[in-house]
């Protein structure tokens, strides 16, 4: 039977008749973008808001009083699964990969826009779940992001009744939104492309997040089967992950379980979910420094393949972070050239940003700076993350703050640049105003700053041997009393760079009044979102005829052409001539 | 088709199969949804493979004995144990199923509305058959074997653990095909795809090929080991 693409038949789309079908049950994949944008900046702030009250007592211990020990766990635990899942993988998948794949691909919706909508509901409903955790007797769980057990589900510790319980149901119903997801994601950027639109000419902010989106696919169901089992611990009282625990003479009633075997399948997912995060930054990265330089990005192929390297290869190393767990030593000689070959893409790729700014035309726009300084933040967490990744040099570093910085400073700062650069360098595109300039500078160069402030530090006071996840340190023979005023400094210059966050806010709502007009295209860029008959685009993207794509998404500064950029759609014509597309 | 679709690829296969995919408008030459379902079963299948990764790895590493399959799960007939009996009927089952699926699927594409959903209904009450004979099988461990989630009298506590969480995964898998088996059918009934095309009846024979393949994989390594 003859099969038609999606392109060429065009999609029968639902449009909506009410407001309420127009801006809350929507379909429309921008609508939901910016749903999971603003539920993802809610549980964010939330994790910031933890972040403060874990630093106020951090750095002034026994002055605030806001937190208890128990209390101060379930801060940590958290503040590091919100940030890492329910913020940046909803915000960079859920989020920008709603916003831009069809408009990028040149797609009028998701290949499956019910679903889609589903996605964003089911993951409303794992925040609210994990939120409520907060007010369950026993509070939040305090196992860490990691949730290792024995510890996680054993009486006594920081959560260990509902809050653990909420936590893995959260979980459970995250991964189901985001397989309904991220199916849309990948089905998209893979069958609903227009025409003219070869792989090979997609930004590679849509191969970031399309590659993203194939890790978690993969990923996420390690996380998955290792939650279900959890829960049977904890609740049938099965013994998957518990062994028979002595605890003042009495013996547990679970018996035979392999603590190990969790760890194993929390990093199977826990390392991917590092580039879950790490691919679409590495993407939109590019874009952004394309655009900004002026100049198309070095290496297109090269850093297409580096991508599908580094996803390929963040399947094999995810015993890196279990070196200290007590596996069998041989594996940490593999996992440690594993983890010294995935540098070599990674490397592949920040020196061809480096090579794209060489001689760019470069304008400092506020995306631009979030760009550059990602550059800085992501070549110092990586090459801390070679350190970790060597077993020699990662044992005595275990449970360190060095690897706090290490993580903070490649998963943490990096992505956040990054988001922000895309938000306002997109901002414009969705709303029809620009964010504020000067508001952006000052956030740009107050996190940036405040970023060291924060994070070097931290690697100092890591090599001098401070463990991580201690509530409070007194006086202790194995480091200096000193480190109690860097913890302080540490503190004051976090709640700056909290509350730079809050100015970021604040310009977003207020250009949504009071901004500076925005036209169809103010950055002057090449890729098809810009192209849209409408600003903000329509339900349905483009106007009765999807766009024909003739060119890369790169066509900057080509010689003799009347502009600094060719949009991917533009007819080939004299004014194209010189153009070369590697 | 488009401009690009006419180069020839020069090369090897590497490179024939890249430039074949790396084409414009789509991917893979089949219906989306059918990609789709594909992408979502390669997921199904790490979720699949995880549960039993760590099934292997728990057994193995249970310092006490596993209990002896073949004797648990043998039925009696007139006396005499005949070991996992009930497992072969209740496989047998889901592969003919399996079957008559396929048959639907050719149908389905002739556009017999009639002959396509009463295969699909005869599919999905395998499956019903297929999960009442696990219920069976639950009830029967359950209530005269004493085989429990946290413990039973022949061995390791892993077993009724273990076994509970795949085969209740499984059997869910099942359960949620026979409601979309169900779906489908009456949609053909009502002419539901008459203008969409009968890809559906495909797609959703993707998913229920696939619960009978992980099936297979759990009886060899539950049943057979």
């Amino acid at each position: 039977m003859a099969h038609v693409a999606l392109a060429d038949k065009g999609q029968d789309l639902a449009h909506p008749k009410t407001w309420i079908g127009a801006y809350v049950w929507s379909q429309d994949h921008k609508v939901i973008g910016i749903q999971y944008i603003i539920v993802a900046t809610a549980v964010g702030l939330v994790a910031l808001a933890l972040s403060a009250m874990m630093r106020l007592q951090l750095g002034f211990p026994g002055i605030f009083d806001l937190i208890q020990p128990n209390e101060y766990y379930s801060a940590v635990t958290m503040h590091g699964m919100i940030m890492v899942v329910f913020m940046l993988t909803a915000f960079f998948l859920g989020g920008f990969g709603n916003l831009l794949i069809p408009l990028m691909c040149g797609a009028r919706d998701m290949a499956f826009p019910y679903m889609n909508m589903l996605s964003f509901w089911v993951y409303l409903a794992s925040v609210l779940v994990l939120c409520s955790s907060f007010f369950v007797p026993g509070g939040a769980t305090g196992a860490g992001w990691t949730l290792y057990p024995p510890q996680a589900i054993t009486e006594g510790s920081a959560g260990s009744g509902m809050g653990i319980i909420l936590m893995l149901v959260s979980l459970a119903l995250f991964i189901v939104a985001f397989t309904m997801g991220g199916l849309n994601y990948v089905t998209t950027a893979f069958q609903a492309r227009t025409r003219g639109m070869t792989l090979m000419r997609m930004p590679l902010s849509v191969w970031g997040i399309i590659m993203a989106t194939i890790l978690g696919l993969l990923a996420f169901p390690a996380l998955l089967v290792a939650a279900i089992m959890m829960l049977l611990d904890a609740t049938l009282g099965t013994s998957f992950f518990m062994p028979a625990i002595s605890d003042l003479g009495e013996v547990s009633s679970t018996s035979g379980g392999t603590p190990i075997l969790f760890q194993h399948l929390f990093w199977f997912f826990g390392h991917p979910e590092v580039y879950i995060v790490a691919l679409p930054m590495f993407g939109i990265a590019s874009d952004l420094i394309s655009t900004h330089a002026r100049k198309n990005i070095f290496g297109y192929r090269m850093m297409v393949w580096a991508l599908i390297a580094i996803g390929g290869l963040s399947f094999i190393v995810w015993a890196h972070h279990m070196y200290v767990s007590g596996m069998n030593p041989y594996f940490g000689f593999f996992f440690a050239t594993t983890t010294l070959i995935i540098a070599v893409p990674t490397a592949i790729k920040v020196y061809n940003w480096v090579l794209t700014l060489w001689h760019g035309n470069i304008h400092l726009n506020v995306p631009m700076l979030f760009a550059i300084g990602f550059i800085f933040t992501f070549i110092h967490g990586g090459i801390t993350g070679l350190f970790l990744g060597n077993v020699a040099v990662d044992v005595p570093l275990s449970d360190t703050y060095f690897v706090i910085g290490h993580f903070h400073m490649v998963m943490g700062v990096s992505p956040f640049l990054i988001v922000f650069g895309g938000m306002y360098h997109w901002y414009p595109k969705f709303t029809g105003r620009m964010l504020n300039d000067t508001m952006g500078k000052i956030h740009f160069w107050v996190t940036f700053l405040g970023t060291y402030a924060i994070y070097l530090p931290m690697h100092y006071i890591g090599i001098l041997g401070v463990p991580r996840r201690y509530f409070a340190y007194g006086t202790t023979l194995s480091f200096p009393d000193s480190v109690q005023v860097i913890n302080a400094s540490i503190t004051i210059a976090a709640l700056i760079v909290g509350t730079a966050q809050l100015l970021f806010i604040f310009n977003i709502i207020w250009s949504l009044f009071n901004g500076k007009k925005a036209d169809s295209n103010p950055w002057r860029a090449t890729t098809l979102e810009w192209q849209t008959p409408d600003t903000p685009p329509k339900h349905g993207n483009w106007g009765p005829e999807l766009p024909v794509v003739y060119r890369w998404a790169y066509s900057y500064s080509v010689p003799g052409a009347d502009e600094d950029f060719i949009p991917q759609n533009e007819v080939p014509s004299e004014n194209s001539k010189h153009e070369v597309e590697t | 088709m488009s401009e690009s679709s006419g180069q020839v690829a020069k090369g090897g296969v590497v490179t024939e199969l890249v430039t074949d995919w790396g084409e414009d408008k789509e991917v893979f030459k089949v219906h989306w949804g059918k990609a789709m379902m594909w992408i979502f079963l390669l997921s199904d299948t790490f979720i699949f493979t995880s549960f039993l990764t760590g099934y292997m790895k728990v057994r193995t590493s249970s310092t006490i004995p596993w209990p002896n399959a073949s004797e648990i799960f043998a039925l009696s007939f007139g006396g005499e144990p005949i070991p996992l009996i009930l497992i072969a009927i209740m496989t047998f089952v889901l592969i003919t199923s399996s079957g008559t699926m396929a048959l639907a699927v050719n149908y389905g594409y002739r556009r017999d509305r009639g002959k396509t959903a009463l295969l699909l209904f005869i599919t999905a009450a395998f499956g019903l058959l297929f999960v009442g004979m696990q219920a069976f099988e639950w009830t029967k461990l359950i209530v005269e074997e004493g085989v429990r989630p946290w413990g039973n009298p022949f061995g390791a506590p892993q077993f009724g653990a273990c076994f509970f969480m795949i085969t209740g995964f499984h059997g869910g898998h099942v359960s949620g095909g026979v409601i979309y088996l169900t779906y489908v059918a009456i949609g053909v009934l009502n002419g539901r795809y008459e203008k969409k095309g009968y890809d559906i009846v495909e797609i959703c024979g993707l998913y229920w090929h696939f619960v009978d393949l992980v099936w297979v994989f759990i009886f060899a390594f539950f049943y057979l080991w």
